[in-house]
């Protein structure tokens, strides 16, 4: 499953946020969007899924919106859960574009495998919206893995979460991609971004900036140009961490 | 001498006879009626001229028998300051004018008199003499009194013609001390309200309403426009009994004066 | 809980026979169902099929209809306190209502009443869901609702002032509190039909309202279509709210009280809660309409009364959560 976006503009409030942009994303590939605040990474996953109104072109939002659904699946940076389901009926509502209506055995399969891949068994029939932080985004992407699409969108997934939930997280994108889906995720920490992700696209001021691995696109003059930091990649045996100075 | 004392009580007899028929000299020359059923009573008993203003509702042939010799006066839609340019020296107004309007009234020198309405013949009779008193007309009253007992005593039927239902808007009904209920009454019909204990007007479902199987249903008249209170008179339910013999009460329903005979004669 | 279909189906059956028995003419229960069912001669019968049925069908109706509208307006808002009643959407159903009576439109087409109530309720609806649309938090959903009852409040009182009939300037209790007595069958085939089109409009958006739960973004990439849901909760309203409000008034807090009480019941899905409280908000009118003859047998009590004084607290209780930040 392939993204492919081309000359994507975006204008938001008479504002233009995105110029242009244009990105290929293959299946197997995670790639991390990186940038400062505002520099139109919600903006452009938004109009890659044809959520926001938008010049250009991009494979996902041309689709009709129910196979669109079944294609890509989408993560909110709101995490919002407005009524108190279970986890499972959570879950359960990533079955809504497939034809069973959550309760076919196709639908049940999904539902469990993303259950038990979130390692949520233990709170599957407890109020979502009473569990903790970390445990409702875990919820969340059980919800969007349940979709079953070969992709996946993700805005800032790991903000707000601590440490652990950071890791399982990005594992999870990574272990996805590895088996041939294709996920696209806002991330904030350049050093997490750097260590898990297989691609980065630097956006800046609604300008793709950089795209390519890690070590080409965090180099001193990009984040100096993007960020307006310098920065300290000191390298582990884990992966590089960058510090801003 | 004696033919001449004879003479002279011949003329004083004259004189206080004549005395009597014309307006004496305390009789109010500029009158207001505040009250449709007022209104009536006064244009029956004034003498000409007398009554200078009737309420703009005694105009409505509706309402009112008496529309066409109301239309010939000024009407009025009872509000202080209106009735006080009209210069009165006797203004009638009815319980249910507002009591601050009357207070004004009064504090503006004029007299007012207050008049309950009357809800059986007997509170007309009263009603007619004492308007009679009001305007210095007791001769006319005297008439007027002896005609509605006449006309009174010719349109009373015997009772045991069957059982009646007063049914209005909202589902209201009256009972035997309402002037409909003594209309019903005269024209020989029992009421069923007096089955549930109701003698005033006062609400009667529906359902109470269709078990009491009335012979007869008299409903309250429509008005222009529409309400939902006037729409349970057009309900299937009430179609359903006694369908042959309905009939709507009239502008001679609505005041305690003479013309209530009309309609008991109406319910022959 | 499981069985809630079936105990909620019970309990409004039940209150349906409840309603049916329940008068001033204090009928035998079993003459009278015999007179209902078979008919025969007397004045039982009618007083079974004439007066009692339609009363007991339009409670049945219309509290099924409140109900599922509160459900899917919540469901939709993403907010408990969304009610028709309260965010002015049978106000302004009413208006259109009087409008329809007092310019005489009704006299020449029975239908024009529902249907002037429903372009009432769809005018109403359509501009709550413009001011306090998805996106709008509960402070803007309550201070729109206010403006728009206060708005058809006033006109309702107005038109009817101005009407030249003696009853009509009276009758404001009637629009702002709701009433059943004395409804025919008419008003029932006159309700009835749209009612039914709404309510099939609004089930068909269940799974739509489900995907809501996950905000607006998350449900559109779940293939749910804005604008389509947005259309089909303002059709489906004003197809059961008009219609309700133009025979029997403006009955407020059943659509806000029954969702509040059967949501945890049903475990919170807004597919679950749409029929669950269809068949609360016929249980809840029909044991309020039977209360209103029980308490007062020889007034027309207003139904209104009665569930504002079961509702208002409750509102009152969501709105303190809703201040303290809590969730509902």
């Amino acid at each position: 499953m392939v993204l492919r976006l081309s000359g994507l503009s975006v204008t938001r409030r008479r504002r233009p946020v995105l110029h242009g942009v244009n990105l290929t994303v293959c299946g197997g590939e995670f790639v991390g969007v990186i940038g400062p605040n505002g520099a139109g990474k919600s903006s452009l996953m938004e109009a890659a899924l044809g959520l926001i109104p938008f010049t250009g072109a991009s494979t996902l939002a041309a689709m009709p919106a129910d196979r669109r659904a079944r294609h890509a699946a989408y993560l909110p940076q709101s995490r919002e859960i407005a009524w108190p389901v279970s986890v499972e009926d959570l879950v359960a509502l990533g079955r809504i574009p497939w034809p069973g209506g959550g309760r076919s055995d196709e639908d049940r399969a999904a539902i469990d495998a993303a259950i038990a891949r979130m390692g949520l068994e233990a709170f599957r029939k407890r109020t979502a919206l009473r569990l903790s932080g970390g445990e409702q985004n875990r919820a969340l992407i059980a919800r969007a893995l349940a979709q079953d699409t070969p992709m996946l969108i993700a805005d800032e997934p790991i903000a707000g979460l601590d440490p652990a939930q950071q890791l399982t997280c990005l594992r999870l994108f990574r272990d996805l991609a590895s088996e041939g889906r294709t996920v696209l995720a806002s991330i904030h920490d350049l050093g997490l971004a750097a260590r898990f992700c297989t691609r980065l696209v630097l956006l800046s001021g609604g300008h793709v900036l950089a795209d390519g691995p890690a070590d080409a696109v965090l180099g001193d003059d990009l984040l100096r140009r993007a960020f307006g930091i310098t920065a300290r990649r000191v390298e582990t045996p884990d992966g590089p961490a960058i510090l801003p100075v | 001498m004696q033919g001449c004392v004879r003479r002279s009580r011949a003329v004083l007899a004259a004189v206080l006879i004549a005395a009597a028929a014309l307006p004496a000299l305390a009789a109010p020359q500029r009158v207001v009626s505040m009250n449709l059923c007022i209104d009536q009573l006064a244009m029956m008993l004034a003498a000409p001229g007398q009554l200078v203003s009737v309420s703009g509702l005694a105009r409505d042939p509706r309402l009112s028998p008496m529309a066409e010799q109301a239309a010939a006066l000024t009407p009025n839609t009872g509000r202080a300051e209106e009735i006080y340019l009209l210069r009165p020296d006797l203004v009638i107004a009815g319980t249910y004018t507002p009591q601050a309007t009357l207070a004004m009234l009064r504090r503006l020198g004029l007299r007012v008199e207050i008049l309950p309405p009357a809800e059986d013949f007997d509170a007309i009779r009263a009603q007619i003499t004492r308007m009679g008193a009001l305007l210095e007309r007791q001769v006319a009253a005297r008439d007027l009194l002896a005609r509605f007992d006449a006309d009174l005593a010719a349109a009373r039927v015997p009772s045991g013609r069957g059982r009646a239902a007063l049914y209005y808007a909202n589902g209201f009904t009256s009972g035997g001390d309402t002037l409909a209920g003594s209309i019903l009454k005269a024209a020989g019909y029992d009421n069923i309200a007096a089955d549930y204990g109701i003698s005033a007007t006062t609400h009667l479902p529906m359902e109470v309403l269709v078990m009491a199987r009335p012979d007869r249903l008299i409903t309250g008249a429509t008005w222009p426009g529409q309400s939902q209170g006037e729409a349970i008179l057009d309900h299937p339910a009430l179609a359903g009994i006694a369908p042959t013999s309905r009939q709507v009460t009239d502008r001679n329903w609505i005041c305690g004066t003479p013309f209530v005979t009309r309609a008991i004669r109406s319910l022959r | 809980m499981k069985g809630w279909p079936v105990t909620l189906s019970v309990l409004a059956g039940a209150l349906l026979v409840a309603s049916l028995l329940t008068g001033p003419a204090g009928l035998p229960p079993a003459d009278a169902l015999i007179a209902l069912a078979f008919g025969g001669d007397g004045p039982m019968p009618i007083v079974m099929r004439e007066i009692r049925l339609p009363r007991a069908i339009l409670g049945l109706v219309i509290g099924a209809g409140l109900g599922l509208t509160g459900a899917a307006l919540q469901g939709y808002l993403r907010n408990p306190l969304a009610e028709p009643g309260l965010i002015g959407i049978s106000g302004m159903a009413a208006l259109g209502a009087v409008i329809a009576i007092q310019t005489g439109l009704s006299l020449v087409a029975m239908s024009a009443l529902p249907l002037a109530a429903m372009a009432g309720a769809a005018v109403g609806v359509a501009l709550l869901v413009a001011l306090a649309g998805p996106r709008g938090g509960s402070v803007t959903l309550i201070l729109a609702g206010v403006a728009i009852s206060a708005l058809a409040g006033a006109g309702t009182a107005l038109v009817l002032n101005l009407s030249p009939n003696p009853y009509a300037a009276n009758e404001i209790v009637f629009w702002l509190m709701g009433s059943l007595a004395d409804k025919s069958m008419l008003h029932v085939w006159l309700a009835l039909p749209p009612m039914m089109l709404g309510a099939a409009l609004i089930l068909s958006a269940r799974r739509a309202l489900d995907a809501l739960t996950l905000g607006e973004a998350a449900a559109q990439t779940l293939g749910i279509s804005g604008t389509a849901l947005r259309w089909h909760l303002i059709a489906g309203t004003a197809l059961i709210v008009g219609p309700a409000t133009a025979v029997a008034g403006a009955i407020g807090f059943v659509g806000l009280v029954i969702p509040h009480i059967l949501r945890p019941l049903v475990g919170a899905r807004p597919s679950a809660l749409l029929p669950a409280s269809a068949l609360g908000g016929a249980a809840l009118l029909l044991a309020a309409d039977v209360a209103v003859r029980l308490i007062v047998p020889d007034r027309d009590l207003k139904l209104g009364v009665l569930t504002a004084i079961v509702g208002a607290p409750l509102f009152l209780h969501l709105i303190w959560k809703t201040r303290s930040g809590g969730r509902v």
